[in-house]
């Protein structure tokens, strides 16, 4: 059986034992606390995300309502914005369903300054095909929601048990023409994060 | 999509720098590129630690290699995915035919894989009746262009986009002379969400899999893999062995480095886990072998393994860039594909490790310390020995090693030179030597350096 035959060739050929770094002083270096949000205001904006620094549910309301038309379908992930489909409603259908989506609003508690990245997991989208479908993404993110590194975010997941997760750090974009960045490949054609204070 | 051609890097280089604007808009993009990699990496004061802890991690990985896969395989299990092994190419191939024909599946979409490329699954699943599209914009170019890959980040880095425009006229139905980026990329995103939304079946690669949780990473900025596994019944991810890594906190290491040696981005757009399958649907994993337990044992070259596949390398490589991923012959182009493919074929690749200068530049880069250069430098004596090199390079070699060894004839042989570069130039500018090839020869000196020495001598005397 090939099993069989592949780990008895890696075994018979691999090095010996070399134990695994010790990350603790790389970590520490990373472990920078200061000025997060506009740290992540800058690298985000930089790689196409419109960022909005709202105080409330209702700051995050207007906004939408000046970007889309009410005639659109949009799907929500949060009960304070219960103006549009809940998540809960259509997460057992099919992804295909979601082919018309215009937009969907998602709530994360972990952002990434150094990189602009925003965790969520299967649960947090409801289906897994919502952030990716959608013709624009919105993510709702707390302003103590955010960490310095991917070193430090990965101590916030831990060993959380999750179906699927993805960081999601801008709208989908592609360079693949003469390395001209486009805005909207496959996924959705914006994201806009609102940060609550 | 392979290249076929018994052609070797100098005449496929050579062919490649006919187009001399070409060839240097090829060259100023990657170094624009590698240059976007140097303000990304000057920015983490920890750069270089971060570099050796990730090159660590991956020797450590490469030490256990057969216990990690065994967790990898016992984990990913137990959340649901079902995991297939494969020895060889053509048995990853067939595992992901049988996987569509037990489905009756006739149609997939796929998204970034290089090992899908080395294993040239698009050809045979074509043979089998089965429709396969590349997702990926770049992929998609450079498929219906009916050619591989030339870089593995950057696929059609070859083309220019009065081109694609021509390709997405004949295939789909842009307007003709339109070659404005934005307006292709959007006729590729509709002709590509109708394809996600149709197939049954979405087969993506694996940049990192991890033993501790059994779950698997996929990046991409378009949004493609994901597009497309989730709206498929059946997600085939095919992942090489050394896609292992042992914990999922070390991702924090290799998801700061790979695009920010790749492309000068903090982060990918998705850096999407698949742990379990979503409700309804199947996740399937292919682990290839296909030679890597055999350079796992070759110790000189084993360290090739610990590859993110950023790409770095080729970026900054001065033979890359005025050569094009195309004159390489293989899946993987570049450096670390010229220490990967003699590997595979020695006798098919024997010309890779020398399409080099040997400058470190590479090794320079590279995410996880590879010693590039030195392998490549390694497998020239390897290939050599092995009695594999071109029988011209072989027979000069021969020459050069006689007249170095005599006085007499070295001597002799430096006059003749200065002579014939002074009397008889065009016995030297000429095409059949390929020295003269891109450059002018240089004016020789009146005397050598031991004839000189001797007159000084004489006169102080």
């Amino acid at each position: 059986m090939s099993r069989e035959k592949i780990l008895a060739a890696v075994k018979f050929n691999q090095p010996g034992a070399n134990p695994l770094p010790d990350m603790e002083v790389l970590n520490a270096l990373t472990d920078i606390k200061t000025d997060l949000i506009s740290k992540y205001k800058t690298v985000a904006t930089a790689g196409g995300t419109f960022v909005h620094e709202v105080s409330d549910f209702n700051g995050i309301k207007v906004i939408l309502k000046n970007d889309f038309k009410p005639e659109v379908k949009i799907i929500s992930a949060l009960d304070e914005l219960s103006d549009y489909i809940y998540t809960d409603t259509v997460k057992f259908e099919d992804g295909h369903s979601f082919a018309d989506v215009e937009l969907t609003i998602l709530r994360t508690n972990l952002g990434v300054a150094e990189n602009g990245a925003l965790w969520l997991t299967e649960k947090q989208m409801g289906s897994r095909v919502l952030p990716f479908i959608a013709q624009h993404l919105a993510v709702v993110i707390g302003k103590d929601d955010f960490v310095p590194t991917m070193a430090q975010a990965y101590e916030v997941i831990g060993d959380a048990d999750y179906g699927y997760g993805s960081f999601i750090s801008g709208p989908s974009k592609t360079a693949d023409i003469e390395q001209s960045l486009v805005i909207g490949a496959h996924g959705p054609r914006s994201l806009s994060v609102f940060i609550l204070s | 999509m392979s290249t076929a051609t018994d052609k070797h890097h100098p005449q496929l280089a050579a062919d490649f720098n006919r187009d001399e604007p070409r060839v240097n808009w090829h060259d100023e993009t990657l170094w624009w590129v590698r240059a976007k990699r140097d303000i990304a990496a000057h920015k983490l004061p920890e750069w270089e630690l971060l570099r050796e802890t990730a090159s660590q991690i991956k020797l450590n990985v490469l030490s256990n290699l057969s216990a990690y896969l065994e967790q990898f395989e016992a984990n990913a299990t137990k959340n649901g995915v079902i995991v297939h092994w494969a020895q060889d190419a053509a048995e990853h191939n067939q595992i992901v035919y049988s996987l569509l024909e037990q489905r009756g599946i006739s149609k997939m979409v796929k998204s970034k894989s290089m090992l899908t490329e080395e294993c040239h699954l698009n050809e045979y699943l074509k043979e089998q009746g089965i429709d396969v599209i590349d997702s990926d914009l770049g992929e998609r170019i450079v498929q219906l262009a009916n050619e591989p890959p030339s870089h593995i980040v950057l696929p059609c880095i070859h083309k220019k986009k009065e081109e694609i425009g021509d390709i997405f006229h004949e295939h789909l139905g842009s307007a003709k002379g339109e070659s404005d980026p934005k307006i292709l990329t959007e006729t590729a995103r509709q002709h590509l969400r109708e394809v996600f939304l149709t197939r049954r079946a979405a087969l993506t690669g694996v940049n990192f899999a991890i033993a501790e949780t059994g779950e698997f990473v996929i990046c991409t900025n378009e949004g493609n893999a994901d597009m497309g596994a989730h709206l498929a019944e059946i997600h085939i991810a095919s992942m090489g062995i050394e896609k292992i890594i042992p914990k999922r906190k070390h991702l924090g290491v290799f998801l700061r480095l790979l695009t920010r040696s790749a492309t000068g981005q903090p982060i990918t757009t998705y850096s999407s886990h698949f742990s379990k399958p979503q409700d309804g649907s199947e996740i399937h994993i292919v682990i290839v072998d296909n030679g890597r337990s055999i350079q796992l044992g070759r110790e000189e070259f084993r360290n090739s393994l610990k590859c993110i596949r950023c790409g770095a390398c080729m970026n900054t490589c001065p033979v890359y860039r005025k050569s094009g991923g195309h004159s390489y012959h293989t899946a993987i182009a570049g450096p670390i594909g010229s220490i990967l493919a003699p590997n595979l074929d020695m006798k098919k690749y024997a010309d890779l490790p020398f399409a080099s200068t040997l400058c470190g530049s590479c090794s320079n880069v590279c995410p996880v310390k590879i010693d590039i250069h030195d392998q490549l430098y390694k497998w020239r004596q390897v290939i050599v020995k092995s009695g594999y090199t071109p029988t011209a390079k072989s027979m000069a070699m021969k020459a050069m090693a006689i007249t170095l060894a005599s006085p007499t004839l070295y001597r002799m042989g430096g006059k003749t030179g200065r002579l014939v570069f002074k009397y008889a130039p065009f016995a030297v500018n000429n095409k059949f030597n390929p020295w003269y090839n891109q450059r002018e020869m240089p004016k020789a000196p009146e005397q050598s350096f031991g004839e000189w020495y001797a007159k000084r001598k004489g006169a102080k005397n």
